[in-house]
């Protein structure tokens, strides 16, 4: 079979990943997206003009043992972005913006962010960030693109970016939920789209499940992912669990990122998702850490689970 | 080995105070420690003040099922209040971590 110059790509993405740092840097490469190191984006000459950045579960206010600086882990974050050649023409944050959803959390978040040279800022929120009893901070703050709803769409070259909330409606002793308003909100707005059209899709959760045990996944999904395998390259970007999970499935590609807070444990190991303390001089190589990409059905195409161990 | 009379005094005036206080109004703690509720069933008497305290690291919240009580976010050492009043069966949850599940039995 003759070599699929996508696939290439993606493998060569994938090693990126493996020496990784605290974001990652997604550029259009024949139609699909291939996920970047951005270390080595920020030295490396041709890689193309960076289409978006993502940043995730920057965890503003947390303070204990597995990093008691997260202000200064996302600081340097965003000073590896401006030193890239080129910037970022928009940014997304996969959520978790702040630790435990206080106003001057997010104000610390937001001021700091506005110092990240790569566009404008999409976010939507993680369960961190809604645990006011108002569920207000966040929306006062970043609600205006989604008319308050958490959920919005946009276009940007040529790409177009479906922006979902799963961390509101919990049920008990489950997963993420989308909830019929916002799956009837997808359908309408992917109806009539070309097949051609690039779509990246991203929640603070992950879109499939992960690791049930500890909710590491979205219970109605199913809906909105029947949809999107009409569409020829489809890219499903989440934070949540701090830690790079990737699955390829068909056209669809799924991505986790690390956070630039701090490090979470493998699917199961230890009592429960928490921070993961690691020595403090392993905390920044821990970023780094190889990831295993392990090649999967169809044996030539799909690639599934790129850990991060 | 003798205990001055005093001493035994002060304990008992102590152990009467404590009791006293806990029927004037029962309250009952729950340990929230390693991504669970402890006890995750607790039976109380109507009239109870339960307190949840959070012994994680990560933090958690307590949602009532039913919405008839919602915490903040408890970070480590943050402590949570309610006061059943009515009998009845009462689930909750953190919305963190949907996973940690918990029920108030209140009888009568």
């Amino acid at each position: 079979m003759a070599a699929d110059p996508s696939l290439i790509s993606r493998r060569s993405a994938l090693k990126c990943l493996a020496y990784g740092s605290a974001g990652t840097l997604f550029t259009l490469a024949s139609g699909v997206l291939v996920p970047l190191d951005l270390a080595q984006a920020a030295t490396a000459k041709g890689t193309g003009r960076p289409l978006f950045l993502q940043i995730s579960d920057t965890h503003i206010g947390f303070s204990k043992d597995a990093n008691p600086d997260v202000a200064g882990t996302l600081m340097r974050t965003i000073e590896l972005v401006n030193r890239m050649p080129e910037a970022p023409a928009l940014t997304i944050h996969t959520g978790d913006i702040t630790h435990l959803s206080k106003p001057a959390e997010f104000d610390l978040a937001r001021q700091m962010l506005s110092g990240l040279r790569a566009g404008d800022l999409h976010t939507v929120p993680g369960e961190h960030d809604t645990t006011d009893p108002e569920v207000s901070e966040y929306f006062s703050r970043f609600g205006k693109a989604s008319d308050n709803r958490g959920y919005y769409s946009f276009d940007h070259g040529g790409v177009h970016f479906m922006a979902l909330i799963n961390v509101l409606e919990f049920k008990a002793g489950g997963l993420g939920t989308l909830g019929e308003a916002q799956l009837a909100w997808a359908t309408a707005d992917l109806k009539g789209r070309s097949a051609s059209t690039p779509i990246v899709v991203f929640a603070h959760m992950p879109l499939w499940t992960i690791y049930e045990p500890w909710g590491w996944g979205t219970g109605d999904a199913e809906p909105l992912i029947a949809q999107l395998r009409r569409f020829g390259s489809v890219t499903i970007l989440n934070g949540h669990i701090h830690q790079i999970v990737q699955k390829v499935e068909g056209n669809i590609t799924y991505h986790t990122a690390r956070s630039t807070a701090y490090p979470q444990p493998a699917a199961g190991v230890g009592a429960g998702p928490g921070p993961l303390k690691v020595p403090a001089d392993e905390l920044s190589s821990l970023l780094g850490v190889t990831s295993v990409a392990k090649l999967h059905h169809p044996p030539t195409l799909a690639l599934t689970d790129a850990t991060l161990a | 080995m003798r205990v001055p009379v005093a001493l035994l005094g002060t304990c008992a005036a102590m152990l009467l105070a404590v009791l006293t206080a806990a029927a004037a109004a029962p309250e009952q703690q729950i340990v929230i420690k390693d991504f669970m509720f402890g006890p995750a069933s607790l039976t109380v008497k109507a009239g109870t003040r339960v307190t949840w305290v959070n012994r994680d690291d990560e933090p958690h919240t307590i949602a009532s099922a039913t919405g008839l009580y919602r915490s903040g976010a408890l970070d480590t050492g943050g402590e949570f209040h309610f006061t059943f009043e009515q009998p009845g069966t009462y689930h909750y949850m953190c919305t963190i971590h949907p996973q940690m599940l918990g029920t108030i039995i209140v009888e009568p």
